[in-house]
């Protein structure tokens, strides 16, 4: 009676990166009310410069209260629900987008595709650059939203192209053409590549030379280019953010109809809630289609108003940009100088908000199961939530995405200590009972373990 | 360009249809009272503007719900990182007691069974996600609104078999309508999944009866499908009658909490009860804990703002104002209904007789030159372009007769609504077929659906002669 996509598990839910937000929901840290419960660290979230914008909205309490010189702009707005978006919010975030990038790429507002959320963008363009059956080429570790985002509706499937850590996770045109012929072998039609850059969950910015070697490989194969720069304005640290429309000038393909971008001020303003993304492309038919499709996501404008304003002032972004970086960069300094106090490496970051941390010489095993199991005791006896790499796809066991930007710096410190408290008594090779642990106990009796994958159990 | 898909170069958007061409006449010459008082008067949107004022005043009175405050405090951090497609607790409990409202409170909704999408175009589509597969059909009363051809098929594959409904009935559906659409998608090879119906219809502008919704819930009963029911027009509703949702059917029937049941989802909006198309809220409630679950995960690709959320829960949880609201709502709506077709009248021109909705059904087949869609279309571009006035085609809602066009009443001004029935009026007047209409010499057939005698068309039996060969 139902469709396959909904009996069907492609949804990829069950994945270990959603099941551990769901152990984090049933027992959630707070400082004061649960210090013993789970610290959220599997969030993409980017809550560091919150004070910024509500500064910026304090002193400009018409935009929220939907009046412009004193007229009310409701009925306007209630009534607006055009799918080429509002010109004053297409403009702002062309501009915005044109900073990020040090001006070195200017947007045109006729390429852009106004979405709610990058979730939305990217499967609206696997609708159109893809048909059911089809494959895109993803460098692995990715996103595990992926899973679902790309693929569930759309029928298309994602071919890995395998990066390891043996040279920073650097895409290499060997593992371009190995996933090419993977996906070959499995009679898929490749239809392009998507990179996200900067990379999550690796938290570096792809270098001009993977661009260069990405853009020749897809020319030459006469696929697509999606590049998925919602990170873009989280670069902290050199090198300087690289947008692949750069490496596209240069290379005298800036008006390439397969080069099509995606952004979302979900991560750089932090503002998921409010469901904003774009699509951006110099193809026509493409920019044509993917308006229509938006209609199945179109941004509030109540919405787009708001961010229309707080965007186009100028003084506001810069500062905004700023500040973000350098409270990204000495939070993500925190989290690797913490981790290191405990002996354990990342991978060497620029961007994001997470590092990708090595916890290798903590397997019982270089398996997956072993990083299974060590996950499962960093979730439930250490009280983390982290993400696996396997749920990332990563090749290699014992890779773990930790978030850094979506907690107090206090709650970082207490994450921090329980990381210390746990490799020392890893070390120590007992599991012997700290106090936060015996707490712990009589937490984990009260789980119902629900999760396949996932079980706590109070004796170990 | 086999670079891109399917979905890309064909026309499964389906808008090059007349619908949406006449918008885009439109927009290049649009009527305003002062700068362009010869302009074309935008008679083919469906919006309601009718109540503006009432929310206005109700957001002068609480400045907190836009500032993204809560007892004065902000909570904009908390909104800012909000986007759990559960859908915000309280917003759902507001969406679920509105709904409930709009029905009499004769049926509860429970919020945990409603799942919010980006609109009602959000929430049919992924209905289709959740029920059929590509080549799977579902079966739709005609007329219907235009955009479900892109809505309910272009992404999923899905197929739409029509159910013919024609004037001879009011456009009622019957049995032997449902049987014979069910019947067309089998010799099609299609697999039939449901029925979908928007109740009260656009474009007719009438609500189901409930004889018609008892045959509907019958007949998905025996087939083993679903019935999808969007309810997007339900606080519309300005008739005598009360509006009659399938969930009221459901209880009367004693069918809540069966098999049934689970096979029944209701589709909302506040695009058309509210007036807020731009701020994208719709919902998919259904009965079915999967259905619900899956539709929830696809609600990430088209979620409600959460800044929007909060809005309106602080709106609609204020029952002072829904109840006031709702009221004014139907007052004013048949106010302008009354207007409309009051004005056509006197342009000898009949409408179907509605109770619901921000249009009119039109009748205008006297002024065609033959029986034939082709001089449908002939008669709409001289309306467009010569009168001026954007309404919408009958053949772009797949009407099976020719000459009834859909005409809006509740998105433009009364002075606007007057200058446009003035100039059709002039119109008719100008042309051989107005001058041939005589009232009294034909009697019109009755609808079904009144319950007094009222609104009979007399007109020249067009309907007699041999369709055009063309």
């Amino acid at each position: 009676m139902l469709s396959s996509k909904v009996i069907g598990e492609s949804h990829g839910q069950d994945s270990s990166y959603f099941l551990g937000w769901q152990e984090y929901e049933k027992n959630p840290f707070h400082e004061t009310f649960n210090p013993s419960g789970i610290v959220q660290m599997g969030l993409a979230e980017n809550q560091l410069c919150f004070d910024l914008i509500e500064t910026w909205l304090e002193e400009h309490p018409q935009v929220l209260g939907l009046k412009k010189n004193e007229e009310s702009v409701f009925r306007k707005l209630a009534l607006f629900q055009d799918y080429y978006g509002l010109p004053a919010f297409k403009d702002a975030m062309a501009k915005f987008m044109g900073k990020i990038r040090g001006n070195k790429v200017n947007f045109d507002t006729n390429k852009m595709v106004l979405t709610a959320g990058s979730t939305s963008a990217n499967e609206t363009l696997m609708f159109c650059l893809a048909n059911p059956g089809d494959a895109f080429l993803i460098p692995a570790p990715y996103y595990p939203g992926f899973d679902r985002d790309l693929k569930w509706r759309t029928g298309v499937e994602i071919v890995p192209i395998h990066c390891v850590s043996s040279n920073g996770y650097k895409i290499t045109e060997d593992a371009l053409e190995d996933a090419y012929e993977r996906a070959h072998k499995l009679n898929l039609n490749v239809k392009g590549v998507l990179i996200t850059n900067p990379s999550n969950p690796l938290g570096t910015s792809t270098t001009r030379e993977e661009l260069d070697l990405l853009l020749t490989f897809t020319s030459t194969k006469k696929i697509h280019m999606v590049s998925d720069e919602i990170y873009s304005g989280t670069v902290f640290d050199s090198p300087d953010f690289t947008s692949v429309l750069e490496v596209a000038k240069d290379k005298n393909m800036d008006l390439d109809e397969k080069i099509h971008v995606v952004y979302s001020l979900s991560k750089d303003l932090g503002l998921p809630g409010f469901r904003v993304g774009l699509i951006y492309s110099n193809n026509e038919k493409v920019v044509s289609a993917a308006t229509k499709m938006s209609s199945f996501g179109l941004i509030s404008s109540q919405t787009q108003h708001l961010l229309a304003n707080l965007l186009s002032d100028e003084r506001f972004t810069t500062n905004y940009l700023e500040e973000n970086k350098k409270r990204l960069k000495e939070r993500r300094d925190r989290l690797v100088s913490g981790l290191k106090e405990s002996g354990i490496g990342c991978l060497k970051s620029n961007a994001g908000l997470f590092c990708w941390v090595d916890l290798r010489h903590l397997l019982k095993s270089n398996t997956f199961e072993a990083e299974h199991s060590l996950w499962t005791k960093i979730v439930c006896e250490v009280g983390l939530n982290i993400s696996p790499g396997s749920s990332c796809h990563c090749d290699e066991p014992g890779w773990f995405r930790v978030c850094f930007a979506n907690m107090s710096d206090q709650t970082m410190e207490v994450a921090m200590d329980r990381v210390k408290g746990f490799v020392e008594d890893n070390n120590r090779g007992t599991q012997k009972r700290t106090m936060w642990n015996t707490r712990r106990r009589s937490l984990i009796n009260k789980w119902v373990s629900k999760l396949s994958a996932v079980t706590c159990e109070s004796e170990r | 360009m086999k670079q891109l898909s399917t979905k890309v170069t064909s026309n499964g958007h389906g808008q090059d249809s007349s619908y949406f061409l006449g918008w885009e006449e439109y927009e290049k010459n649009p009527y305003d009272e002062i700068t362009n008082p010869t302009g074309m008067i935008q008679m083919g949107l469906a919006e309601n503007q009718l109540c503006f004022d009432l929310i206005e005043s109700w957001l002068a009175k609480n400045p907190d719900a836009a500032s993204l405050k809560r007892n004065g405090q902000s909570i904009f951090r908390e909104l800012a990182l909000f986007q759990d497609y559960h859908g915000m607790p309280e917003f759902k409990k507001a969406m679920a007691e509105f709904m409930e409202e709009i029905r009499g409170n004769r049926v509860t909704f429970d919020p945990k069974k409603i799942v919010l999408a980006a609109g009602s175009t959000s929430a049919n589509e992924t209905l289709m996600f959740c029920l059929a597969e590509p080549g799977d059909a579902f079966l739709l009363p005609t007329p219907y609104y235009p955009g479900f051809d892109r809505d309910l098929k272009w992404r999923t594959g899905a197929e739409i078999v029509p159910i013919h409904c024609s004037s001879s009935n009011g456009f009622q559906i019957t049995e032997t309508a449902l049987n014979q659409a069910y019947q067309q998608a089998q010799k099609l090879d299609l697999k039939v999944k449901g029925v979908l119906v928007t109740n009260p219809s656009n474009p007719l502008g009438t609500a189901l009866t409930r004889r018609e919704l008892n045959l509907l819930v019958d007949f998905i009963t025996s087939k083993n499908i679903h019935l999808i029911s969007d309810e997007i027009y339900s606080g519309t509703m300005f008739g005598f009658e009360q509006f009659i949702s399938v969930m009221d059917v459901l209880k009367d029937k004693k069918l809540e909490n069966t098999e049934v049941s689970k096979r029944v989802h209701v589709v909302y909006s506040l695009s058309k009860d509210l007036g807020l198309p731009g701020f994208r809220v719709g919902a998919i409630y259904s009965n079915d804990e999967m259905i619900v679950s899956a539709a929830t995960k696809m609600s990430s690709f088209g979620l409600v703002s959460s800044q929007t959320q909060y809005l309106l829960s602080a709106l609609l949880s204020d029952k002072k104002f829904t109840s006031q609201y709702l009221e004014e709502n139907q007052k004013r709506l048949k106010s302008r209904q009354r207007r409309l077709v009051s004005g056509l009248e006197s342009a000898g021109i009949t409408t179907l007789r509605s109770n619901a909705g921000l249009f009119c059904w039109v009748d205008m087949r006297h002024l065609l030159d033959t029986n034939t869609f082709e001089a449908e279309l002939d008669l709409w571009k001289k309306i467009v372009y010569n009168v001026k006035l954007n309404i919408s085609p009958g053949s772009s809602c797949h009407c099976t007769e020719p000459g009834w066009f859909r005409v809006c009443f509740a998105n433009l001004s009364e002075e606007a609504l007057d200058l446009a029935l003035k100039r059709l009026k002039t119109f008719v007047e100008s042309t051989d077929c107005g001058r041939m209409i005589s009232r009294s010499s034909h009697e019109r057939l009755k609808s079904l659906r009144k319950k007094t005698v009222s609104n009979w068309v007399f007109r020249v039996s067009w309907t007699d002669r041999v369709p055009d060969e063309r």
